[in-house]
């Protein structure tokens, strides 16, 4: 438990791409509008999806790094030297990319969502349904960032890895999000499918990822 | 304490590099690894840790406690010394000593000890190769392991160095503990047994089909 609580302090630390993805985020939802023209009434109908495919892009923008850099620096030899259960170091990996990653953006989401002309009610359930399934994308995106974790140009092939794996995620992320303030749709069903997918993701995440860095050093 | 290394053999895809290499290291003894470019050196070494899967033969344990695990005892010094850049050298072998235990020094007294106290507090990433490569054996002393592991050790030191790995290698074979050092520079340490690793090389079993260039 020392190890996976100072993996989790190194890693929030070292911060990743966290500032940038939020950016980049940033950039998402100022540059659609622009795109679709200033209808505010569609805006508002397709905002909380722009948010949520913004959230998995900027998700998808440090994740290459997040085994790479200690596959390149020798950490992970030592890691998985050290005789501790790769599992854990995934989970502490994994949390504390979702720490500098996903956090920020659901932190700036209700600031974003007035750009896209996004009502009180839809705002809390987009940080709702964030908060529910960015931990799924996280732990499906380990998967791929462990597969590639040893290929020289292994950033373009995990995002093609990983884009499909999330598109479930991203179906039951915005369904429940548009049920949230649309009448005759319930909230609930489609939220508890996407914790049952974020739970599902985890576990998956956490095996296959790991068994994949162990495969890396072979 | 004891370590036994038998019959092993390792396979690089669709190479065979060694075969049935065994020996055997005792408590307080050093052995040294020597041979080739590619003869399988670190790669022996990774075997023993369980870095890389071990094809056949085995690496076994006598008087280690029981349940202990070889991974658990081991002290892996490779090529990269597993440094993050901006983290300063306190930072970094704190964070080894949460991984690997906190049963040896301080991380401040395993810098004293590499010579390293004045720039505990600078990234890493300003550091020279040679100081580096001091920062990753103060990672051996945060830590208490039996078994050391060392891949070509003495790259990048200087002479001054060199000697103090060579009393701290001194120290820990005092103490029981057991290290095996691949490398084909000499060793500043005394040697128990030297093996050839060119020697160990398998024949090989199909000449290797020739590659043709198409592009």
């Amino acid at each position: 438990m020392t190890m996976a609580w100072a993996l989790f302090k190194r890693d929030v630390g070292l911060g990743g791409a966290g500032f940038v993805g939020l950016i980049f985020f940033l950039s998402i939802v100022t540059i659609l509008p622009f795109g679709v023209g200033p209808d505010l009434n569609l805006l508002a109908r397709i905002g909380p999806a722009i948010l949520w495919i913004g959230a998995l892009l900027s998700m998808l923008l440090g994740l290459d790094r997040l085994f790479r850099a200690d596959y390149e620096d020798g950490s992970l030899d030592l890691l998985l030297a050290s005789g501790h259960a790769m599992e854990i170091v995934v989970l502490a990996k994994v949390a504390a990319y979702w720490v500098t990653t996903a956090l920020p953006l659901i932190v700036a989401v209700p600031f974003f969502g007035f750009f896209l002309n996004l009502e009180p009610p839809a705002i809390g359930a987009l940080v709702a349904t964030l908060l529910a399934g960015t931990p799924g994308l996280a732990f499906a995106g380990a998967i791929g960032a462990a597969v590639t974790v040893s290929l020289p140009r292994g950033g373009m092939l995990l995002a093609v890895v990983i884009l499909p794996i999330c598109v479930p995620i991203l179906i039951f992320g915005v369904s429940a999000t548009l049920a949230a303030y649309t009448d005759p749709d319930p909230f609930l069903p489609p939220f508890a499918i996407l914790l049952a997918l974020t739970l599902f993701s985890a576990v998956i995440g956490l095996f296959v990822a790991a068994s994949a860095l162990r495969a890396s050093s072979r | 304490m004891k370590l036994t290394v038998s019959d092993l053999s390792c396979v690089r895809g669709d190479y065979r590099i060694f075969d049935s290499v065994g020996f055997e290291v005792d408590a307080g003894e050093a052995v040294q690894l020597t041979g080739d470019n590619g003869s399988g050196k670190s790669s022996l070494l990774r075997l023993v840790c369980g870095l890389l899967e071990r094809e056949s033969g085995g690496v076994s344990l006598q008087g280690a406690a029981p349940g202990a695990e070889i991974a658990d005892l081991c002290h892996y010094l490779g090529h990269d010394n597993g440094l993050k850049a901006p983290m300063t050298a306190m930072e970094n072998l704190q964070f080894w000593r949460a991984v690997f235990g906190r049963t040896g020094l301080e991380a401040l007294a395993a810098l004293r000890t590499v010579g390293l106290e004045r720039i505990a507090d600078l990234p890493t990433g300003y550091l020279s190769a040679g100081q580096k490569r001091r920062v990753a054996i103060a990672r051996l002393l945060v830590s208490k392991r039996p078994i050391w592991l060392l891949d070509e050790p003495t790259s990048a030191l200087d002479a001054a160095s060199e000697n103090l790995l060579g009393r701290l290698v001194d120290e820990h074979l005092g103490a029981g503990g057991l290290v095996i050092a691949a490398t084909h520079m000499p060793l500043p340490f005394a040697i128990a047994a030297t093996i050839d690793m060119s020697l160990q090389r398998s024949v090989p079993e199909a000449a290797p089909e020739p590659w043709e260039y198409t592009g």
